[in-house]
């Protein structure tokens, strides 16, 4: 299934110009028997935010670190900003940052330490290393633990100090696999707007997730991904599109009329109506949300009083039941052993 | 979650987690300039000055090679030594430098361990993705090692000399004897370096050194006379590595230059590094 739309996204002229940020053709990348990335296509506009969205396992992180450099292709082609990650690996690093699934700091280190030894890596020298230090654990929220250990951090702690040490040189494109996965609401949304300042500043950002809500949320477009190929790319709308409207949970105020909600709601929306293990909710998948207004006024028109309803968006699970038809699992998680 | 007006004030009991400010984290993105590659000896000493740092923060990690030695050595000398050299003073004389290599050729495998560490926990990740000499990575690690085999080698010679080790060659021959071991040392650590990349786990890498070093350092002249061993034995601690840097370093402390014998450690450290920097390099370079 394609839902590339051909026409080029507005607003962005200087695109058509220069090289994409990335550009990758045909990747793949073995372990063994299994083939983690299979053929992956992908092509990554310069500017915004890219979400690359599939389930554990889906090759996600294997191909993040292709593009990184990290892992060298078993076969295929990447370009960063025109550069091939295999011929001209310096290139490519100079221009990216890439922020694990799992902190890649050292955890005995202070945060200020951690700084302080990327920016001397990359050249800044002793003096500029250690403003910058002070510079991004300022930025980050991060001043009061500076000078603590880093394995004393919290997960939203780590997080952004994480992101931090892929910003001690502004890359060009930052890649963030997964990095909300674990997080309380509280540290994402802080992470989601330290995405956002980035994408201001003209960096892109190619980030993975699970989470459709998240891609929804970030994303100019979405590449999902799926045993290791791309099965569907576009903006949030199209693929939202293809899926269908989404998901109504509704629980009425009296259990017995449960059943009679069922059938008129199954009626008023043209699509079947499940029960749910709570005696007094019902759910259903929409192909058009624009008819639960109607549902509800069939209900209340009945005299059935509801107690609590919301619409949902579809989620990961049902996108990939529309476009794979196989639940959004798969039995071994590859990734995890890169 | 969007820009604040007012800075967090430090008088107030403020958590370890300020908030973060978008319009902060713009501010820093605002440098655009590239600074240039550091070099090769940069790159290395930095990463040197990590493991210095480590030191710093797990103090814990130099009771390998401040403890453990100082039991050998009170141990061996006391417990064997009248038995093994005659008398306690006499043994001395020629274990000192003898235990002296076996503790720093033992801590060796934990530049693999902590490689190990390094890649399983990620951080090798980021030193990895950054644009500077991949190398500096290990080299840096085997500096910062260095410092740790020069602890453990103060302190086995202050003992050694508390308790009636008595050099000839004095203080300039005990410094030569260091540096060629620390020489060896820094070339051995390559075999460990592969091993810590090529093994899955801490403890696999730990297991197989641990196989390796034990026999290597037991069946050597460290410990015994090898004149009193069965003769296809002689053989074998003839030919091992360990014994010719044993050599080496007791005949610079007995205050005498022999110049075969500092080829010889010379060769296989040259050897070592040879054959197991490249191999080393080229994994961690192919590292999924």
């Amino acid at each position: 299934m394609t839902l590339t739309d051909t026409q080029p996204q507005g607003g962005r002229p200087a695109a058509a110009l220069a090289p994409p940020a990335i550009e990758a053709r045909g990747l793949v990348k073995t372990f063994g028997e299994t083939r983690a990335v299979d053929g992956l296509d992908l092509v990554v506009p310069t500017g915004g935010v890219y979400g690359v969205l599939g389930p554990n396992g889906a090759g996600k992180t294997t191909t993040l670190r292709m593009l990184a450099t990290l892992s060298v292709p078993d076969g295929g082609t990447a370009r960063l900003l025109g550069h091939d990650v295999v011929a001209e690996p310096d290139a490519v690093r100079s221009r990216v940052s890439l922020t694990g699934q799992f902190a890649s700091l050292d955890e005995d280190l202070t945060g200020r330490e951690n700084m302080v030894l990327l920016g001397l890596l990359l050249g800044l020298g002793r003096r500029r290393a250690r403003a910058r230090a002070v510079e991004l654990v300022d930025a980050f929220g991060l001043t009061e633990a500076a000078d603590r250990q880093v394995k004393t951090y919290s997960g939203g702690m780590r997080r952004r100090l994480d992101i931090a040490a892929s910003l001690v040189v502004t890359p060009d494109v930052l890649f963030l696999d997964e990095p909300t996965t674990g997080l309380d609401p509280r540290s994402r949304n802080q992470v989601w707007d330290i995405i956002r300042a980035l994408v201001t500043a003209g960096t892109t950002v190619l980030l993975t997730t699970q989470y459709l809500d998240e891609a929804d949320q970030l994303a100019d477009r979405i590449a999902v991904i799926d045993r290791g190929r791309v099965i569907a790319e576009g903006t949030p709308g199209q693929l939202k599109a293809s899926v269908g409207g989404g998901s109504l949970h509704l629980r009425v105020a009296d259990p017995d009329e449960r059943f009679a909600a069922v059938r008129i709601l199954s009626e008023a929306l043209g699509t079947e109506v499940a029960i749910e293990a709570d005696p007094a909710a019902v759910s259903a998948r929409l192909e058009d949300a624009e008819r639960v207004a109607h549902g509800l006024v069939e209900l209340s028109r009945a005299g059935i009083s509801v107690s609590e309803m919301s619409l949902g968006q579809p989620s990961l699970d049902e996108v990939f039941l529309a476009l794979t038809d196989h639940p959004a699992t798969t039995p071994d998680d590859t990734e995890e052993a890169a | 979650m969007t820009a604040t007006t007012t800075p967090p004030s430090p008088t107030a009991t403020a958590p370890a987690e300020a908030p973060v400010a978008a319009a902060s984290v713009l501010a820093v993105l605002a440098s655009g300039d590239r600074p240039a590659r550091p070099g090769p000896l940069s790159s290395s000493l930095t990463h040197g000055w990590r493991a210095l740092l480590k030191i710093k923060h797990v103090p814990e990690q130099l009771f390998d090679v401040t403890m453990f030695p100082v039991m050998m050595l009170l141990l061996f000398t006391y417990l064997f030594g009248g038995a093994l050299g005659g008398s306690t003073q006499e043994y001395v004389q020629t274990f000192v430098p003898g235990i002296l290599v076996s503790t720093v050729v033992m801590i060796t495998m934990y530049t693999g361990v902590g490689l190990n560490n390094d890649m399983q926990k990620g951080v090798s990740d980021r030193f990895r993705s950054l644009p500077s000499w991949r190398p500096a990575a290990i080299v840096g690690a085997l500096l910062g090692d260095a410092v740790r085999y020069t602890i453990a080698s103060v302190v086995i010679l202050g003992l050694g000399v508390a308790i009636g080790f008595r050099p000839e060659g004095g203080v300039p021959g005990l410094v030569a004897g260091v540096a060629v071991l620390l020489v060896f040392a820094f070339s051995l650590s390559w075999v460990w370096t592969l091993l810590g990349l090529v093994l899955e786990t801490e403890k696999a890498v730990m297991g197989t050194s641990m196989m390796i070093l034990f026999p290597l350092t037991f069946a050597s002249n460290i410990y015994v006379d090898p004149e009193t061993m069965p003769s296809w034995l002689q053989g074998v601690v003839e030919v091992n590595p360990i014994s010719r840097v044993v050599d080496a370093v007791r005949s610079l402390m007995a205050g005498s230059f022999e110049a075969s014998q500092l080829g010889w450690v010379t060769v296989a450290a040259v050897a070592f590094v040879a054959v197991f920097a490249p191999l080393t390099m080229r994994r961690y370079r192919l590292q999924d």
